[in-house]
């Protein structure tokens, strides 16, 4: 395993490229490390060298091999070609939408550093243009082929977050919540989207914007991202980021649900509670096992420490000024999922998923780069009772890396079909994947 | 065989003093000092402000001196292989005293890449090591004197 550092200056940016080859002989996804998931996940002392641990296993495809899913179950593609699938959204007939897109591209470069780490970071991902489309899947006969493949709507810019709810499809755009009208049967939008209300989308360093309807559709909640690892680009570059906006489906007027939460990536809601619940990615570069990416119920009103603090009032040094009293407020989040494993994608799961999967949640693991160990790249299942998280998470989808530590493909969101199957993005492949229980 | 005659052959005799800097070399030598200065300054104003865009100004400025610097210290190197004993001794310091400010500064470089506060409190006393063989290199090259005028 070589680690992939990133540095400044040419020379630098030359051996980092050298550095960058595909890493050798790496065991099948590692696991996070010990005690890093769960309610109570170990948190070490924060360190970083001169040089950050980075590895960026590179793009293989995946050929005729596929992912690898538990004895009982079965994994097809069911769409190909696509142009950067991040989240899907099945509708009630069974039609997959599918938002393809890629954004934060004017975030601007303001250190040698920003250069050089966006180099490096693209080495892991797919040169395909993002889409700014809804693709639209349809398997008409019920034979899991989904034989339709069609635009539904396009111009759109890095679509992310997608929730249907009350003949409203909302798409949570890079810059904006738009909806369309949408009746049943629909494949294509009868015309372009109205304007519900505008995200904060400056610099766009966290870009993708997730989104989910509340219970009865009066309410809708978008995730924002920080502009920021960790502040380095300024406090004023993150007002109203970091943060969960309810915004009221009829006006569009919002106001922060919860703050501090770095980049919540996914959000959904509770089947049952009408509790909403999301993944969120934490802070990098204080070492391998810091911070834990994490799942939580997102409480109405809470702080969840970001920037000050981590994993409730763990301080983070980095931070100037710091906030005494910010701290004290920070909550921990519900459930630890592993530091740098890049949790994107989040839904509950149902009871025909299978006994082993009847009652707990997905969570799509899109894979590190800050870490010389690879993390992530798998599709993980979090089992619940009694509506909260019990027990460790168990791999569900696996073989995103191949033996030599390539990335075939990277899972992106995870959506419960509710007629028993998980339909998965895999923006690396361009990809979606739907995993059923075998019949 | 007839002697050779050498009126203009420039065999220098030992006591003579280095030559001076060629002029592209110097003007290579003068852009670390105030660059790693720039830095030095831009660390004291963040660490003071807490306003991350004197940690950027620092780091771009730090990738300059090391940009022009890099050409100046392969330049020394080159010199450094050109010139013979007695001056050797005088254009080795010189290339030592030029390297290490760049292998200061590239270290400084990598602290300036963690982000916001984490570069400190490391950048400061870099900054200010880098910043002072930065002045200790240019002083050294600048104060080659001349030939002597000859007859």
């Amino acid at each position: 395993m070589r680690p992939l550092h990133h540095t400044l200056g040419a020379t630098a940016l030359a051996l980092a490229a050298l550095q960058a080859a595909p890493a050798t002989a790496q065991p099948q996804t590692a696991q996070p490390s010990t005690g890093q998931t769960g309610p109570d996940p170990a948190l070490p002392q924060p360190r970083r060298g001169l040089l950050p641990n980075m590895t960026i296993p590179r793009p293989a495809g995946w050929g005729t091999e596929r992912p690898t899913v538990p004895q009982g179950y079965t994994i097809q593609p069911i769409a190909t070609g696509l142009r950067i699938p991040r989240q899907t959204l099945v509708l009630p007939n069974g039609d997959i939408l599918v938002a393809e897109g890629s954004g934060g591209k004017q975030a601007p470069t303001v250190r040698p550093k920003d250069f050089i780490a966006g180099f490096i970071k693209s080495l892991g991902k797919s040169s395909t243009p993002g889409g700014n489309r809804l693709t639209l899947l349809r398997d008409a006969d019920g034979d899991g082929t989904y034989e339709l493949q069609q635009t539904f709507a396009e111009n759109l810019n890095a679509p992310y977050g997608l929730a249907l709810v009350n003949g409203s499809l909302f798409v949570a755009n890079q810059d904006a919540l738009v909806r369309f009208d949408y009746r049943d049967g629909q494949t294509q939008a009868s015309g372009p989207p109205e304007l519900v209300t505008d995200l904060p989308s400056e610099i766009n360093h966290h870009w993708t914007k997730s989104l989910a309807a509340g219970p009865n559709g009066e309410f809708l909640y978008v995730g924002i991202g920080s502009n920021s690892n960790i502040t380095e680009r300024g406090m004023a570059a993150e007002q109203d980021r970091a943060m969960v906006w309810r915004i009221d489906a009829e006006t569009g007027a919002h106001r922060p649900y919860a703050t501090g939460i770095r980049n919540p990536t996914a959000l959904t809601i509770q089947p049952g509670t009408g509790q909403l619940w999301a993944v969120a990615n934490e802070r990098d570069e204080i070492g391998p096992d810091l911070v834990p990416d994490y799942l939580t119920s997102v409480k109405e009103g809470a702080f969840y420490g970001w920037p000050y603090s981590y994993w409730g009032q763990n301080l983070d040094e980095r931070v100037r000024p710091q906030d005494p009293q910010k701290v004290a407020a920070a909550i921990r989040p519900d459930y630890a999922l592993g530091s740098h494993v890049a949790a994107l994608g989040l839904d509950f799961s149902a009871p025909t998923m299978g006994e082993a999967f009847a009652e707990g949640a997905f969570v799509g693991e899109h894979g590190s780069w800050n870490r010389s160990d690879p993390v992530g790249y798998k599709v993980v299942f979090v089992p619940f009772r009694d509506n909260r998280p019990a027990g460790p998470p168990v791999d569900v989808v696996t073989g995103f890396l191949n033996a030599e530590g390539n990335a075939r493909g990277r899972p992106v969101g995870v959506t419960v079909d509710p007629r028993g199957a998980l339909i998965i993005a895999d923006d690396l492949s361009n990809t979606v994947w739907r995993m059923t229980p075998a019949r | 065989m007839a002697a050779t005659p050498t009126p203009r052959s420039p065999t220098p005799s030992p006591t003579r003093p280095p030559r001076p800097l060629h002029p592209l070399h110097a003007i290579l030598l003068a852009f670390p000092l105030p660059l790693f200065l720039g830095a030095l300054l831009s660390d004291l104003a963040y660490n003071a402000s807490f306003h991350v865009q004197w940690a950027n100004f620092a780091s771009w400025l730090i990738a300059g001196g090391l940009l022009v610097g890099a050409f100046a210290v392969l330049w020394a190197l080159i010199d450094l292989f050109r010139t013979r004993a007695p001056a050797r001794t005088r254009a080795g310091l010189y290339f030592a005293a030029l390297l290490a400010m760049w292998v200061l500064g590239f270290i400084n470089a990598l602290v300036h890449a963690k982000d916001a506060f984490a570069i400190m409190p490391e950048a400061i006393p870099l900054s200010a090591i880098a910043t002072l063989l930065a002045l200790v290199a240019a002083w050294m090259g600048y104060s080659r004197r001349p030939p002597r005028e000859t007859a």
